[in-house]
């Protein structure tokens, strides 16, 4: 048995909503776990589960080989760092980060140590005496990391708490909280919906939808092999793009090209996917592109133009092409980098 | 710095309105240090006169009651118990009856809540023969318990500390859980000092209408050593000169400036408390 486990974890709120289905999932020690989907597909719930701040409707969660199902949160020795990061308002920093010991019956110098230890770590020494209403944002979000860190608790506990901090502060603390955790080492689980902080964060990538892990594995293997519809259209940015196409005989027809020799024995009507990124420059290619619209974001032009009937086609190329809007653009697809989903189920068929 | 006739106007309405607070009081403490016969015939006074210390003195020790046994000192005491017991009592029962209605979600609350509210409509005058029956039952007729116990259930400050604690959120007590609180130690670490304004508040409101309480004490003490302030202002000064001597008058209006002492302390005390919570915020 692994660190952290959930066998078909069920929950179901009282008002009848179904927010997580059946989930199972085992997470190692010392490892970064990602929940990332959609708002509203229940990866908090999740989360606050294993926290033991939700009942679980069925099914188990075992923490260090314990069964957790009973066990009130106060017992259950993880610490969790919330989106508004709910300091408490009255307290300094310092008493921040010591509540939790003191009500662990620690003694004061043991306390002071370990308040100051990761006071530093941290970098918020010069604020112990300071309330909460007294920092900045970025402040905030250490403080509650400390109050967290300073328990050496068996597991951290993230839910979106970056989501509240400007876009520049934001790259900066995900990067902090992927050193902090690797030089720290506690077992973690970080829920967010932005696919970027995901990909950046995680070891090992759980992509939810409608209260169902879709898929789980590190970020290039979801990245690369993305195993649904939703998943390829969740993770990597600019998103994938998608067309109808018709599958008959290892032969797959889309708008105004084909491809042959498809590995599927798949047939019927399918939705094929591929990322920008994926697609190369070469006369007589494939498609057809012809450019709507010219991002260029510096190191990458992202080109935008229509397809036949599709509008909104995006082709990624390197930031030093020249790309003039109304121009046609012939495109390949990379080392048969495409992938192809039943259009009824949505699972991925080649 | 330049006066703007705003300003202006503002101050004049401000200062009206500190006068008529003021006045009164001032003419109630003049009169009070002039001779009863002086302000008889005279009317009452805005100046001090050479009885001031006469009259408290004779107010503060002399025995009244038909047993001539209780002094003016003895009722400021009991009423300042009276009035501590149920202000102590209310803010600590309606906070915590509040804390159980907001916290434990169990089905009744809501529906417990509205019967709690429900009792704003029968005040203690509604329900005094009940009231007096279950304390004399009880014995405690002629006994602090007796004058406190029926007043000290609120539904007014139950209500109010009910709308403040649903406005902390959820998150807090979800923190304070992982911290390992325990449901006592959120209410003592958190919702006690988060709340120490309203406190300080729903403290002096309830002194103040403890103090007050006329009633009540008059209907449950038959023994004068249990009289308060509020009753003694309309006998003690009244019985012993009958139709005999001329009203005393003086003394009366020592008494009344006397008798606002312990508020007035009360107010000054929790005052720091109650401002700073207005001008600090902090949620
Ligand atoms: N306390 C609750 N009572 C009823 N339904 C809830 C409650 N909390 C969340 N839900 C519902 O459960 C689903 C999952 O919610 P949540 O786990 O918060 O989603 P996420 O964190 O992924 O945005 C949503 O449909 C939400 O409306
Ligand atoms: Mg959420």
């Amino acid at each position: 048995m692994s660190f952290l486990d959930l066998k078909n974890v069920t929950k179901i709120y009282p008002n009848g909503t179904k927010a997580v289905h059946e989930t199972s999932l085992s997470i190692d020690e010392g490892e970064f776990m990602v929940f990332v989907g959609p708002s509203g597909c229940g990866k908090s719930t999740l989360l606050r589960m294993v926290a033991g701040l939700e009942d679980i409707t069925e099914g188990d969660i075992n923490l260090d080989g314990k069964l957790m199902n009973e066990v009130d949160p106060s017992e259950r020795d993880v610490a969790m760092v919330f989106q508004n990061y709910a300091l408490y308002p009255h307290m300094n920093v310092y008493n921040n980060l010591a509540y939790g010991l003191k009500n662990r019956g620690i003694d004061k110098e043991t306390i002071e140590q370990k308040v100051n230890d990761a006071a530093k770590l941290l970098q918020i020494s010069d604020y112990l005496q300071r309330k909460p209403s007294m920092l900045s944002g970025g402040q905030r979000q250490r403080v509650a990391m400390g109050r967290a860190i300073v328990r050496n608790p068996k597991i951290f506990l993230f839910d979106e708490p970056l989501s509240n901090l400007d876009a520049k502060l934001r790259i900066q603390m995900r990067l902090e909280i992927k050193k902090l955790q690797q030089k720290v080492g506690v077992t973690s689980i970080f829920v967010t919906h932005d696919q970027v902080e995901a990909m950046t964060l995680a070891d090992r990538l759980a992509v939810i939808n409608n209260g169902i892990i879709e898929q789980l594995g590190t970020p290039i293997e979801i990245y690369d092999n993305p195993k649904s519809l939703f998943v390829a259209g969740f993770i990597g940015s600019p998103q994938m793009n998608f067309l109808d196409g018709n599958l008959k005989n290892k032969t797959l027809s889309a708008e105004g090209f084909e491809i042959k020799d498809v590995n599927t024995e798949h047939e019927g009507e399918v939705t094929l996917g591929i990322r920008p990124e994926h697609l190369v420059q070469s006369e007589n290619g494939l498609i057809n592109l012809k450019v709507d619209l010219v991002e260029q974001l510096g190191s990458d032009n992202l080109v935008y133009g229509q397809l036949k009937n599709i509008k909104d086609f995006c082709y990624r190329c390197p930031g030093n092409q020249t790309i003039e809007k109304g121009s046609n653009l012939s495109l390949n697809i990379e080392n048969k980098k495409y992938y192809i989903f039943d259009k009824s189920t949505g699972k991925r068929v080649n | 710095m330049k006066i703007k006739p705003l300003q202006i106007i503002a101050h004049i309405i401000l200062i009206i309105g500190v006068l008529l607070m003021v006045v009164p009081i001032w003419i109630s403490f003049a009169s009070s240090s002039h001779d009863s016969v002086t302000i008889l015939t005279e009317g009452m006074k805005f100046h001090i006169g050479d009885q001031l210390a006469r009259n408290y003195n004779e107010v503060l020790n002399e025995k009244g009651g038909w047993s001539e046994e209780v002094t003016a000192a003895k009722m400021f005491i009991n009423s300042f118990i009276m009035a501590l017991g149920i202000a102590t009592l209310k803010v600590v029962i309606s906070a915590m009856s509040a804390y159980a209605l907001v916290y434990y979600r169990f089905k009744l609350a809501v529906p417990i809540f509205w019967l709690i509210f429900i009792t704003l409509l029968v005040p203690l005058e509604v329900r005094i023969f009940p009231s007096y029956k279950i304390v004399s039952d009880l014995g405690l007729t002629n006994s602090y318990t007796g004058l406190i116990l029926p007043l000290v259930a609120s539904a007014t400050a139950t209500f109010f500390f009910r709308q403040f604690y649903k406005t902390i959120p959820d998150e807090l007590l979800e923190s304070a859980k992982l911290d390992g609180a325990n449901a006592w130690s959120f209410f003592i670490d958190f919702l006690v000092p988060l709340s120490k304004t309203m406190i300080a508040a729903m403290f002096i409101f309830m002194f103040v209408y403890g103090y007050s309480q006329y009633l009540w004490p008059l209907i449950m003490t038959t023994a004068e050593e249990y009289w308060t302030v509020v009753m003694g202002m309309k006998i003690i000064y009244t019985e012993s000169y009958e139709g005999v001597a001329l009203p005393r008058t003086a003394e009366r209006f020592a008494y009344i400036i006397l008798s606002m002492i312990p508020p007035v302390l009360v107010v000054v005390f929790l005052q720091k408390w109650f401002i700073k919570g207005l001008i600090q915020t902090e949620k």
